[in-house]
């Protein structure tokens, strides 16, 4: 290797570990002793980790191979070896969106725990918080460095699992619990077409892999300190793997195998990033504690889905029919969860529909782009880093005011400004850095997601990413006029104080990273394929989506600022009457899944299964035991305890043994 | 005395009429065995069958080895045996009928229970 790799690149496995640690000595030795000591342990061992994340950074984007940022795998270890020369290893993938996730993770995570150390302050369930917490940290910065689809697999599974353990954080609560298991049911079927894609690609890839390796360039392995493996992302996005690949069809609508493969990964990705149809389970996450709804139902691991598609773009590109779906299903869920945004009362739904709506627009960014047109893809992962920060900051802004009013409900808040001066000052950066509005990130990169959809062609793509851009500082903004200004209006919001240092530092810190983030030369860093074609500001593009951001303020400032425009909120809803209903009722998509799982699912195949369950597969162990039972009752009918009889019977076998000696020996 | 009589007594028994003899009183003392209810019974029946066997011994001894006496030393230890055997075996059935007032076999059965 021409360049040294320094101490943080080759030690990047201590980004995981440290969480990993974390969790084990907390959860084990210091949580049944000491809350206060669990919080500060986790803290410290999150911001090692992105004390760490930063020095990798660093050293990857400035020391090492200058300009061109190849994907290194600097540590391995084999895991499983099921042929000499080919096996799956655990290691850390190092490439420019890897490195962007694991800051953004480390970042959020650190701060979320900061956070946490206020927010938590009192809870009985203090230590095991941070125990679950240092859980996900470490679960997902070992999905971000997967150099293989089947490590991240498994911690694909991790995330879900922390992320189940905190939706039912408050286990007392039913409707805590009803949300986790639904949560789980949901990204788990999800996650049963994840597998059937990972199981294909990678029986592919091991079929191919003796013949097709030893054409792929060396640069890819020589990298790789376990060389090149059939499951690493290196060898299925590479063009001959590919190649290979695409043209083998199935007996199925006349599909390819690849376009199989990449629907079924994508249907994994969905789930996780909530996507419509399976978006159904986030909103109820946010029964979860709100630093968690920051963490891991906002910032991190709802884009796992959307980091899966970027890490296997070249192979998504591959397919036409699968990067249509993408856009399809993206574009559809940013507009379908924004107008659903702006009816809730909730404070944390409507971040929750934010977020669903923010992940639709990341995926629809992929959707667009082409392996010759690649703007889309660094726009999707710009968008990502950005919305991490503002997003994390609404949340755990929104947790801060209902720390305070001790109510979820926008109408129980009201004129907070004056009473939580710095957690509105950093609601309203974030707001204004999700609606869109120059200088602040969302600007940007929404700028540059927009541009992706018109320079590709995909029109329609354009205007609904444009409408939504609208809703989206509608809806932000109905929340904020509500909540900061105009009459307080409840009991709560009278007695609100500003939240304790521990808590409004955080929002702060996030609160200048939402403003600056938007500054980082992205296209810089991160980008695919052929060379980007476009860079800076496009003001054909930027004046109307600023315009529409104005607007979208405007509406909502007509509609909600104070007692009179509310009035006229409540008019027009009644004018609107059916249709706000349904839209205020998420579009009685819950119902569906509750006629389908319930009236039929249940009626139709679960009662049919539990009743040859109890009858046929019981029954037979039943009959197996009765026979059993039956048999030692009759054999004990012999048993009379008359010794005479036994002696009988005695005689009986011994002459029939002599009859046998007599027959045979003749 | 009748021809008969005069031809049996004329005839020595060979090894077989012993041996024959010998499987009746086998026979006689294990259907003796098995039907008696009276435990005493049950003992004597016993005894008929030592009995028997202990003729084979002499039998054996008398046609096969004529000139050495180990068949007659084990009939004298089957005779002792089984004279140790009756008595261990009434003090049992004596202790028996003190407590049960009985000794039939058939209501001998708490090894069922």
């Amino acid at each position: 290797m021409e360049h040294e790799l320094g101490f943080a690149l080759s030690n990047a496995w201590l980004v995981p570990a440290l969480p990993l640690i974390s969790f084990v000595v907390v959860g084990l030795f210091i949580r049944p002793y000491s809350a206060k000591w669990a919080g500060i342990v986790a803290t410290l061992a999150v911001m090692g980790s992105a004390v760490m994340a930063y020095a990798i950074a660093w050293q990857y984007f400035h020391l090492y191979h200058g300009e061109d940022h190849p994907a290194i795998v600097p540590w391995t270890i084999e895991w499983l070896r099921y042929q000499p020369g080919m096996s799956v290893v655990m290691g850390t993938l190092i490439d420019p969106i890897s490195v962007l996730l694991m800051v953004v993770v480390t970042t959020v995570s650190a701060l979320v725990h900061l956070y946490s150390n206020g927010y938590m302050k009192g809870d009985p369930g203090f230590g095991r918080f941070f125990t679950y917490l240092s859980l996900f940290t470490f679960s997902m910065l070992g999905l971000v460095l997967a150099p293989n689809i089947v490590q991240m697999y498994v911690f694909w599974e991790l995330v879900g699992v922390s992320s189940f353990l905190l939706i039912g954080f408050y286990y007392q609560k039913p409707s805590a619990v009803a949300a986790s298991k639904k949560a789980f049911i949901v990204t788990r079927f999800a996650d049963l077409g994840f597998l059937i894609g990972v199981l294909t690609l990678g029986y592919y890839g091991y079929l191919s892999f003796p013949q097709l390796s030893p054409s792929i360039e060396p640069g890819l392995a020589g990298l790789s300190t376990s060389g090149l493996q059939p499951f690493d992302f290196a060898y299925i996005n590479s063009p001959e793997f590919l190649a290979y690949f695409a043209p083998m069809q199935v007996a199925f609508f006349g599909f390819s195998l690849l376009t199989m493969a990449m629907v079924l990964v994508f249907m994994g990705a969905a789930g996780k990033s909530a996507m419509f149809p399976l978006h159904i389970w986030l909103p109820d996450a946010m029964e979860g504690p709100t630093p968690v709804s920051a963490l891991i139902h906002a910032a991190t691991m709802v884009v796992a889905g959307v980091y899966l598609v970027a890490r296997l773009f070249p192979a998504f590109a591959a397919s036409e029919t699968a990067l249509l779906l993408v856009m399809v299903v993206g574009t559809f869920t940013s507009l379908f969860a924004a107008v659903i945004g702006t009816t809730q009362d909730d404070i944390k739904r409507v971040l929750a529909f934010s977020t669903l709506s923010q992940l639709g627009y990341m995926m629809l960014a992929l959707g667009v782009s082409t392996m010759a047109h690649p703007l889309g893809y660094t726009a999707s992962m710009f968008h990502l880093f950005t919305h991490a920060f503002f997003k994390a900051l609404l949340f755990l802004a929104a947790g801060a005011v209902i720390h305070a009013v001790h109510s979820n409900s926008i109408w129980d808040m009201g004129g907070l400004a004056k009473k939580m001066p710095i957690t509105h000052l950093c609601f309203l950066t974030a707001t204004l850095a999700i609606a869109g509005i120059p200088p602040l990130a969302g600007f940007f990169s929404k700028d540059e997601i927009l541009a992706a959809a018109l320079m590709n062609h995909h029109y329609v793509v354009f205007g609904v990413a444009m409408l939504v851009a609208g809703l989206t500082a509608f809806y932000m903004f109905r929340i904020y006029f509500v909540t900061f200004w105009g009459p307080h209006r409840g009991h709560g919001a009278e007695h609100a104080h500003e939240a304790p240092v521990l808590m409004w530092l955080p929002l702060a810190i996030l609160a200048v990273l939402s403003a600056v983030a938007g500054f980082v030369p992205m296209s810089h860093y991160i980008h695919i394929g052929a060379p980007l074609e476009h860079e800076g500001i496009n003001l054909a593009i930027a004046v109307p989506a600023s315009l529409m951001a104005v607007l979208g303020i405007g509406v909502a400032f007509f509609l909600y600022a104070g007692m009179k425009a509310t009035a006229r909120a409540e008019r027009l809803a009644t004018a609107l009457g059916v249709i706000y209903r349904t839209i205020k009722n998420k579009f009685y998509i819950d119902e569906v899944y509750l006629f389908v799982t319930h009236k039929i699912i249940f009626n139709y195949i679960s009662r049919p299964i539990a009743w040859f369950d109890r009858h046929v597969v019981d029954g037979g162990v039943d009959l197996s035991g009765w026979m059993t039972r039956t048999t030692g009752y009759v054999l004990s009918l012999g048993q009379t305890g008359q010794v005479q009889v036994y002696g009988l019977w005695y005689t009986a076998g011994a002459l029939f043994v002599l009859l046998i000696f007599w027959a045979a020996l003749g | 005395m009748n021809a008969l009589t005069q031809a049996l007594a004329n005839q020595t028994p060979g090894l077989n009429h012993w041996l024959v003899l010998s499987t009746v009183l086998f026979s006689i003392g294990l259907y003796g065995l098995l039907t008696r209810r009276n435990a005493v019974g049950i003992l004597m029946a016993v005894e008929v069958m030592l009995n028997s066997a202990a003729l084979n011994f002499v039998v054996f001894n008398y046609f096969v080895t004529p000139g050495a006496f180990d068949g007659q030393i084990m009939a004298i230890f089957v005779i002792a045996v089984a004279a140790a055997e009756v008595v261990v075996g009434m003090a049992i059935f004596v202790a028996m009928f003190r407590l049960r007032h009985s000794v039939d076999v058939n209501r001998i059965d708490t090894l069922k229970h």
